[in-house]
Order: structure tokens, then sequence, then C-alpha cells
């Protein structure tokens, strides 16, 4: 229910369930319409939570699609196109968010934790095995034989 | 005057909540047995307290007594009783007291059903119940009380969101909350250890299915949830990395370490501090989690009316709970004692990796959903997004590596184990594994040998997990009659395991072919259309209105021709005039291998609808699996040793020895 909550907030602002690509917004060349498609999935409709143009309703997502497609038209690529509507609305509108430095953390931290976690398991294996009770050496070996051999 | 005796009831068992905490946490550091025994019966009359606040919430909502506040806002005279009771959870403050009910009914089972515990063990347990009782209790009695009136009430109420008038809501919150409130007492568990200074097998062996109870109903909860959205939102998505969705997943995946790792420390006592740190963390996610979803703090791009009161009390609340247990564990962990040794090729080798694996995956969410807060502060005031495609690229490898690990792990053996005998013993999963990625490769083209390899991901974890039966039972190298009397006496806990992770398996195949696979088609139709889409003949019948309890909707009827499914589908587009609002019901045809999804849009003047339709392969099997990791965690829940609990001196022969 929260989940759905947090929807049915978003969804109160734009007035209805979120239902996206019109018809008569839909490219005459499948190749492009697909491009489309693909990179609507990329891009966030603002005003909306969390949603990306490709699902929202939201007057601006249709807005949106519709510029994505003229850029597709005009013959961007789909970088240009995206970094068309990051000058126009920031890296906010990208679902993806850019690598810069401040975003180092977001995309290698996980890596970072992956890397040290597992040094700490090689280091609790290794500490392990040298906490391990060393094999006898030789005078050791004797002396358990002299102990065992006094008890029989 | 219901109300009145809810808010009397919910100020009584906040005054016990605290009773209890004080009670027995003193008498269990006194060893007073009949403060210890005062405290359990504060715990049972808070719980009674409680149940008396939410009864009379509910009471409200079944009367529809409009002079309380919160039953004017969430229902209306047509709306049906079950959804106005389901109303009951279906807001802010209603929810937050099932919360608080369900915390309850968890202090009370362990006070009736906690007798094979330490005495001073339970109590701490208890004492620590009593305290996130206290906190919550307070929570909604200072920022969301659920029994304000209104004055003069209101002849008609403001009906409960449409989207949420749905079987969903009768189902999903309650299981949700069992899994977040669940991990409570794994929370209380560890504390309580650590205040004891004392963690042994039979710790392990309590806790263990206290944690099964919360990770089985919060993998229910989730799965419902998943399917809620899927079928309601009337677009066919079924996860969307929202933050509230996270919140309800880090628990989850931390919860499955926990589960793991408590396992290696009943069976063989190592992993102790590890194992108290994995019960702190999953319970302060659940928190964290709350924090959340109560304080709106992620919407904040919306002009939401957030009560900044509501989210300064729960993070104040997360940060005292997780950093006061945080400090405890810093103190105390260090002296516990250090657990048995393993190889680093063994069993428990395979659930230190998994549980590295979760971690990191859970910390992956966490950034992902929280990074967005912290954005602004190291970038002077830059905004981003963390949608689904840095999830996608992020999270799936990660996960990927531990499916692989999956596989592996109940086949090999404790203590040490060779990785030749190891492929030797696997051989069927890997070869099976290796056939449907050369299957897949081969069948979808190179430009989709990420799916392929997702499905054999999925076929690796379903044969590894027969294997585990198929060697249990002995087919293939004995007798038939000693095969079926292996079969008659295999463990509960080996069907648990294969359950569970063939689960694993099922649901990775319906993701992965939902990601590779998806196709959609948008058009308008009228009456008598029909168009082609994924192997079938969709026609439109008819298109018109109908009349609902308390809605008017726009249906179409489809017919399909071909393809696998029901022959008729109809979907509506419902408008709910007392609030103003509209949701679409989805039409969808299942089948095994795929669904067809349907939904109705706007009509035009020339009386055509916008249609849009879904393809969405092995869909099912996304909750298929969901439902089978479930049931392998109700089938280990009825393992007999759990119930039994640690093995004790019976009464007679202590009573015999004195």
């Amino acid at each position: 229910m929260k989940r759905l909550l947090a929807l049915v907030l978003a969804l109160t602002v734009v007035a209805g369930p979120a239902l996206a690509v019109l018809p008569e917004e839909q490219l005459k060349d499948p190749v492009l319409e697909a491009r489309a498609r693909h990179l609507s999935k990329e891009l966030r409709c603002v005003v909306c939570q969390n949603q990306t143009i490709d699902d929202s309703d939201a007057p601006l997502a249709a807005d949106l699609r519709a510029i994505l497609r003229e850029r597709l038209v005009a013959g961007d690529s789909d970088k240009q196109a995206k970094a068309y509507l990051v000058q126009r609305y920031g890296d906010f509108v990208l679902l993806k968010p850019p690598i810069n430095p401040a975003t180092l953390f977001l995309w290698f931290g996980p890596a970072l934790l992956l890397l040290g976690g597992g040094f700490g398991v090689w280091r609790y294996w290794r500490g392990r095995s040298v906490a391990a009770p060393a094999p006898l050496d030789p005078e050791e070996q004797a002396r358990l034989k002299a102990l065992l051999s006094e008890t029989s | 005057m219901s109300a009145e005796i809810g808010q009397f009831a919910l100020i009584l068992a906040f005054v016990l909540a605290l009773v209890q905490s004080v009670v027995t946490m003193w008498g269990a550091h006194r060893r007073d047995d009949a403060l210890m025994a005062l405290g359990r019966m504060a715990t049972l009359l808070q719980l009674f307290f409680v149940v008396i606040a939410f009864g009379a919430i509910a009471w409200g909502y079944a009367t529809l007594d409009f002079s309380v506040e919160l039953v004017a806002r969430h229902s209306h005279t047509t709306q049906p009783l079950a959804y106005r009771l389901a109303a009951t959870w279906g807001s802010h403050e209603g929810s937050m007291v099932l919360w608080i009910l369900i915390l309850a009914l968890h202090g009370g089972a362990l006070a009736v059903f906690g007798r094979p515990l330490r005495t001073t063990f339970l109590s701490r347990v208890l004492g620590i119940q009593g305290l996130l009782g206290a906190a919550f209790l307070g929570f909604s009695l200072f920022t969301s009380n659920p029994f304000l009136r209104l004055s003069p009430a209101p002849l008609e109420g403001t009906e409960l969101n449409p989207l949420l008038q749905d079987p969903g809501l009768i189902s999903h919150p309650p299981l949700l909350y069992l899994g977040y409130v669940g991990f409570s007492v794994a929370f209380a568990f560890a504390l309580a250890a650590l205040i004891e200074g004392r963690v042994d097998a039979a710790w392990a062996r309590w806790v263990r299915p206290w944690v099964l109870f919360a990770w089985t109903s919060l993998t229910v909860g989730i799965a419902l949830g998943s399917h809620w959205a899927y079928y309601e939102l009337g677009w066919g998505g079924w996860w969307f990395w929202d933050p509230v969705e996270n919140a309800s997943l880090m628990p989850w995946l931390m919860g499955t370490a926990l589960l793991h790792s408590a396992l290696v420390l009943e069976k063989r006592g190592a992993l102790i501090s590890w194992t108290l740190l994995l019960s702190i963390l999953t319970f302060s996610l659940s928190l964290i989690g709350t924090f959340l979803v109560r304080s709106g703090i992620l919407n904040s791009v919306h002009a939401f009316a957030v009560d900044s009161a509501r989210g300064a009390y729960v993070l104040a609340f997360c940060v005292l709970a997780t950093g006061s247990a945080l400090a405890l564990y810093a103190w105390r962990a260090p002296a516990m004692r250090t657990g048995a040794v393993f190889g680093p090729i063994s069993r428990e080798a395979g659930i230190t990796l998994n549980n590295l694996v979760l971690v990191v995956a859970t910390a992956t969410v966490f950034l992902g959903t929280f990074y967005p807060l912290l954005y602004p502060l190291i970038s002077n005031g830059g905004t981003i997004t963390v949608g689904p495609p840095f999830f996608n690229l992020i999270f799936l490898p990660l996960f990927a590596i531990l499916l692989t690990l999956v596989g592996f792990g109940p086949l090999l053996h404790w203590k040490r184990d060779a990785v030749k005998a190891i492929l030797v013993r696997l051989r069927w999963p890997l070869g099976l594994f290796v056939i449907a990625l050369l299957v897949g490769t081969f069948a979808f083209g190179l430009g989709k040998t990420l799916a392929a390899f997702g499905i054999a991901l999925g076929v690796w974890l379903i044969a590894a997990g027969g294997l585990l039966l198929v060697r249990r039972w002995g087919l293939g190298s004995k007798s038939a009659a000693a095969n079926w009397s292996l079969v008659r006496t295999t463990p509960v806990a080996i069907w648990a395991v294969a359950l569970a992770h063939t689960g694993l398996g099922v649901t990775c195949v319906g993701v992965t072919a939902m990601g590779g696979f998806e196709a959609s088609k948008v058009l308008r139709m009228g009456p008598g259309d029909q168009v082609e889409f994924a192997g079938r003949t969709v026609i439109l019948d008819s298109l018109g209105e109908v009349a609902g309890p308390n809605y008017q909707a726009d249906r179409g009827v489809f017919r399909i021709v071909g393809g696998r499914g029901p022959r008729q589908l109809i979907s509506e587009r419902r408008f709910y005039p007392s609030s103003q609002s509209q949701t679409i019901e989805a039409a969808i045809g299942p089948s095994l291998v795929g669904n067809l999804y349907i939904s109705v849009g706007e009509r035009d003047q020339a009386g055509k609808a916008v249609i849009r339709m879904w393809n969405h392969p092995f869909v099912g099997w996304i909750w298929g699996g969901a439902i089978l990791m479930a049931l392998g965690g109700l089938i280990s829940l009825s393992d007999r040793r759990l119930r039994l609990g640690a093995p004790q001196p019976s009464r007679k022969t202590v009573e015999a020895a004195a």
C-alpha cells in the first residue's frame, strides 16, 4: 500500500491514471519511433514522482515526448537528443544520473563496497587459518610420544 | 463514544508500554522474578488496549461515524463495507495503529510462547519491544492522532482513493507490516544478547522462527504489492524502483542475509557478531523505510502537505534506535566468543559470500534511494534523479552474482569441501545452464545474449533446487522402494531450501523475459475494429457505458482469436464521482507463458477509444516464484525442531536432581 500511496499521490497531481503515448504522437518511421520509446524510458517526467515520460500522461510529459521526437526527426543522435533536454531541464531529467565528481560515490560505491567486503572476508579466512593450530614440530612430536608412552 | 474509548485505550497502551520496558529491564537486572512477571503482564495488557484502540477505529469506519475526522476523510456511504474496514489502515494515522497492533501482537506472542527462553533474556527482549512500542505509540498520539473529532460532523465523507479500493488493500499492508515489525523481534533478541553478553546456537534457534515468519510475510507482502500495481495502475509495470518500493526491498534483502547467517550460527556456531549486526540493521532498514514513507522527504518535488513534525519525530527515532543499538554493538560485540573455524570452500563460506553480496545489493538500493537527497549538498544545489536505468545497471549484475552462488550453496558440505567434487556433484545443473545459454543465444540472437543469460540463470537455479531433492531421494542410484521411503522421510529443511531456491529461479525467468521481450502497441479502436498483436487477432467487440456501485465506467469488450489465454477480455475505465478520480481496470488474459494486457483509454468524438496493449511474456512467473519462496519459508517454519526450541533439561529431571 505504501508504494501505491506514493504512486497515488503522484497520480492525483495529474488527475487520473497514468497513460502515456497517444497514437497521434507516434512517428511514422518505426525505427525512429522505437528509438523514441527507448529514450523515453530513460527520461523523467520532471513534475511527476519517479515516472518516465513514457509512462506519464502529465501534459509536460507529452511535451517532452513531442520535443524528443522532433529532435530525432531533425536527425539528432540519442546522445544529442538527451543533451538537448538536459540543457533545458538539467540533470534532473535523466533517470540514469551522469557520471561526475559528485556522483562518483553513487556509481562506484557498490563496487568499492564489494571489493572492501571481499577483502574483509579474505582477511577473516586468513586470520582463521593462522589461528588454527599449527602442526607439531619434531620436538613436540617426540614429547607427545613420550607422554603417551608414559600413560600406557 | 467509540473514538474516546479508543483514544483512552491508546493513551493507556502508551503508559503500559513504558511500564513494560522499565519493569522488565529492571527486573532482569535485579533477577527479580516478580518484577519480570509483572513486565510480562504489562506486555499483555498493552496488547489488550492496542486491540481496543484499533477496534475503535475499525468501528468508526464500519458505522460511518463521520464525526471522526479520519473516517470522514477516507470513507463514503457508497463505499463497500470491506473497503471501509480496510480503510482502517488506508491512511497514515490508521496504518500507524496497525503497525503498533502488530508490534504489540509480537510482544504478546513472546510473553506467552517465550517460556523456553531464559527468563532474564525474555524480559530484556520484552523491555526493548516495550521501548519500540512506546516510541510508536508516542508518534501516533503526539503527531498523528487517529481519534480527532470534527464538529459539526459532515453528512458525507470523502471516499478512500479509488486506486486503493481493491482486494490488495486488504492483504498487502498487513503482510508488509508483519514483515517490517517481525524483524523487531530479531532486533530485540540481538540487543538482549548484547546486554547479556551471551550468544550461542540456542539463541540462533530461538530467533530463526521469528526471522522466518517476518521474511515470509514480507516476501508475500512485496509480491502482492507488485502484483497489485501491475493490474491496477493500467500499464503493466511490476517494479518501478520507486523510493517507497525500495523501502520494502532493503529489509527484505538484509533479512534474507540474516536468515542465512542465523543458519550458520545455529548449525555451526560461526558468524556470531555478524548475525547480531544483521539483526540490528535489518530492523533499522524497516524503520528507515517507515521514515521515508511518512516524512514525504523524497516527494519534495511536489507541494504535498507533509507534516514536518512527523518526519522529524521518525527521523529522530530512527537515529536514536539505530545509533544506540550500533553503539551497544560496538561496545559489547568484540567480547563475544569467536565462532567455529571453516574452510574457504564450505557451506559456511558460501553463506558468507551470499551475505556479502546481499549487503552490497542492499547498500546499492540505499545509495540509489538516498543519493538524490545528498546530491544538492555535494554539488552546490544541483539535482539528480536515480531511476530504473541506474538500478538495472548496478543492481542486476550484483544479483546475477548472487544467483550464481545460490545454486551452489545448499550443495556444499559444511566445514570443508573441494572444488572438483562440487563441480562433479553439480554437473547436471551446470550442463543445463550451458545448454540454456547456448540455445537462448542461438534462438534470440546475439543482441539478446543478456536475456539468454538471465533465462539460463533461472534454469540453473531450478535445476540446482531439483537436484537437492533428487540427491536426497537417491533417484537413479537406489531401488524404487528405497526412493519412496526417502521421499517420505525427506526433512522439512530440504523441502524448504529446494522450494525457495527454485522459486528464485522461477522469478528470475519471469523478470528476464519481461525485461527482454515485452512488446506493446497503442492505437485508436472503435467497435468492430481489429488488430494483429503478439500472434493474436484482437477484436474490439463493443465499447459502452456501465454503472458500478460508486463509479461509472467505459467498458471495452475484446475478442481474442489465436494465441493462448482466455477468448474474451474486458477492460474498464472507471470514473468515481465523489472523489472526481479515474482508474483503469486493465483486461488481463493470463497464461503460463505470458499475459495479454489491454487497457481502455479516453474516447474521442468519433466514438473511438485509445487502446493500449502489451504482451508480457512469463510475467506470472515473477510472482509465482515469490509464492514458492514464501512456501519454502512456511514449510521451514513448520519444522518441529524450531518449535521445540533449544534443548533444555525437562522440569522433571530438574526436580529429581533437586
